[in-house]
């Protein structure tokens, strides 16, 4: 690793194997270009985002009423603290793993075995965040109701401006309408499991209830999105053809299906990164443990899986901008 | 590489720390203040800043700018880019800055017009 090599043989045996391009091993070079590529792939991942965020510009959902939650916290408005804590923590990793190659380059070995600890314990902190935010998106909040055109209807006190959930106005009515199961059909065609109310219960209870109104998807010129009057939503709520709760890859009731497809896949490409950046490291521990590389007499291992854990931290820097800020 | 090859400084030399630890906990403190302004900004979002600029609003381009800088200092002094030779920072940072920002240029300008022949009245929103 201290070698230099001079001008001269660099001349005479640059095609003979032994010298280094840009005075760096094969190891580090690669895990470089490899860190490119996966760049690129996880940009083109962010603009098609912002294709579709740009194609459907005035009914984008506004990520602060998506995430507004924090464990432990209920019926609290957290808007983004949440995801502002797990990008500290994944911060906070990066630098216990740049402290981890600095212990390394000085060869202390109890240091590194420490630290290395320490960004394991944060980066499996994240992942199990990230997991977190997962079921609270797929579960919901509110509930809303969808329009044949796939549009989203959600509800809205008129008198405190809040949002209204479907479980609370709704008025249960009575009916055998169970859920079809592929044992007991035709075909043996199957449903997803029903909504917890059925779409009479909704429109019955929204009749009922005189200070609801409908929010749309559409944004005004402010970025809000637009409330309807009572009138004009008595008039919308009979174009709907379905309740909606929480988000899969079909169907979102915060908005277009299209942001929950992106929020699962870019979140989740990003959070297989950092597992499996997890489990290196772990592997990269244990060796450390064993002092595979107190014998080898130099600690690059520990460099080159700490090149692509600040990958992983420098995508979440995007991908937080990108999804939660923007 | 060296024991002690690490450049120091930071800010353009404006900033220099005395050891490699040094410069890596002021980075963080630099990545925390630049975050914590995002979230500031993110959770208050001044109406001052609402404005369109080349069809972004200018507490976006404060968002990607900020992002961009947080990018830098992560890989120039975690990832140790600022201690490796020029030709190793060229070819991993040339193929990033020039690709990207082409790949979003056309994509978001492609994004934009047929947001434009939708909202001309050729499609429905809603039916």
């Amino acid at each position: 690793m201290e070698s230099l090599i001079s001008n001269q043989s660099e001349e005479t045996s640059s095609w003979g194997g032994g010298s280094k391009p840009m005075a760096a091993s094969y190891g580090k070079l690669m895990m470089w270009f490899f860190i490119v590529s996966d760049g690129l792939s996880f940009s083109g991942f962010l603009v098609s985002y912002g294709f579709s965020r740009f194609k459907n510009i005035d009914s984008w959902p506004i990520a602060d009423e998506v995430f507004t939650h924090f464990p432990f916290m209920h019926g609290i408005e957290a808007p983004m603290y949440y995801v502002a804590l797990m990008t500290f923590i994944l911060i906070i990793s990066s630098v216990t793993m740049v402290l981890a190659v600095d212990a390394g380059h000085h060869m202390k070995k109890n240091k590194v075995i420490f630290y290395m600890f320490l960004t394991i314990i944060f980066g499996a902190t994240f992942v199990g965040s990230q997991a977190w935010e997962w079921n609270t998106f797929i579960k919901g909040d509110y509930g809303a109701l969808k329009t044949r055109g796939g549009q989203i209807l959600q509800f809205v006190s008129s008198e405190t401006g809040k949002r209204a959930a479907i479980k609370d106005f709704s008025f249960e009515i009575p009916t055998d309408r169970e859920t079809h199961e592929s044992s007991s059909g035709v075909w043996y065609k199957a449903e997803s499991s029903l909504p917890s109310y059925s779409l009479n219960e909704v429109k019955f209870g929204f009749e009922m209830n005189d200070d609801l109104v409908i929010r749309i998807e559409k944004l005004d010129e402010k970025g809000k999105k637009i409330i309807l009057s009572r009138d004009e939503s008595l008039l919308q709520i009979e174009n709907a053809v379905g309740v909606v709760e929480g988000a899969n890859l079909i169907e979102n009731e915060y908005g277009n299906p299209l942001f929950a497809d992106f929020f699962f896949f870019i979140t989740g490409f990003h959070g297989f990164h950092v597992l499996s950046g997890v489990i290196i490291n772990i592997i990269i521990f244990f060796n450390v443990i064993i002092g595979t590389y107190e014998r080898r007499g130099h600690y690059e291992m520990v460099e080159k899986v700490g090149l692509y854990w600040h990958f992983v931290d420098l995508v979440w820097v995007f991908v937080f901008t990108f999804f939660y800020l923007v | 590489m060296g024991k002690e090859t690490h450049n120091l400084a930071i800010f353009r030399g404006f900033l220099k720390f005395k050891s490699n630890v040094q410069k890596i906990w002021g980075v963080l403190i630099l990545l925390s203040v630049l975050t914590t302004v995002e979230v500031a900004l993110g959770i208050i979002k001044p109406d001052i800043l609402n404005v369109p600029f080349l069809r972004v609003k200018l507490l976006n381009w404060i968002f990607i700018i900020l992002t961009i800088i947080k990018a830098y200092y992560i890989a120039w002094d975690f990832m140790h880019v600022r201690d490796e030779k020029s030709s190793l920072q060229g070819s991993v940072v040339f193929p990033l800055v020039f690709l990207i920002p082409y790949l979003a240029f056309i994509l978001l300008l492609e994004a934009d017009y047929i947001f434009d022949v939708m909202s001309e009245g050729f499609v429905s929103w809603n039916f």
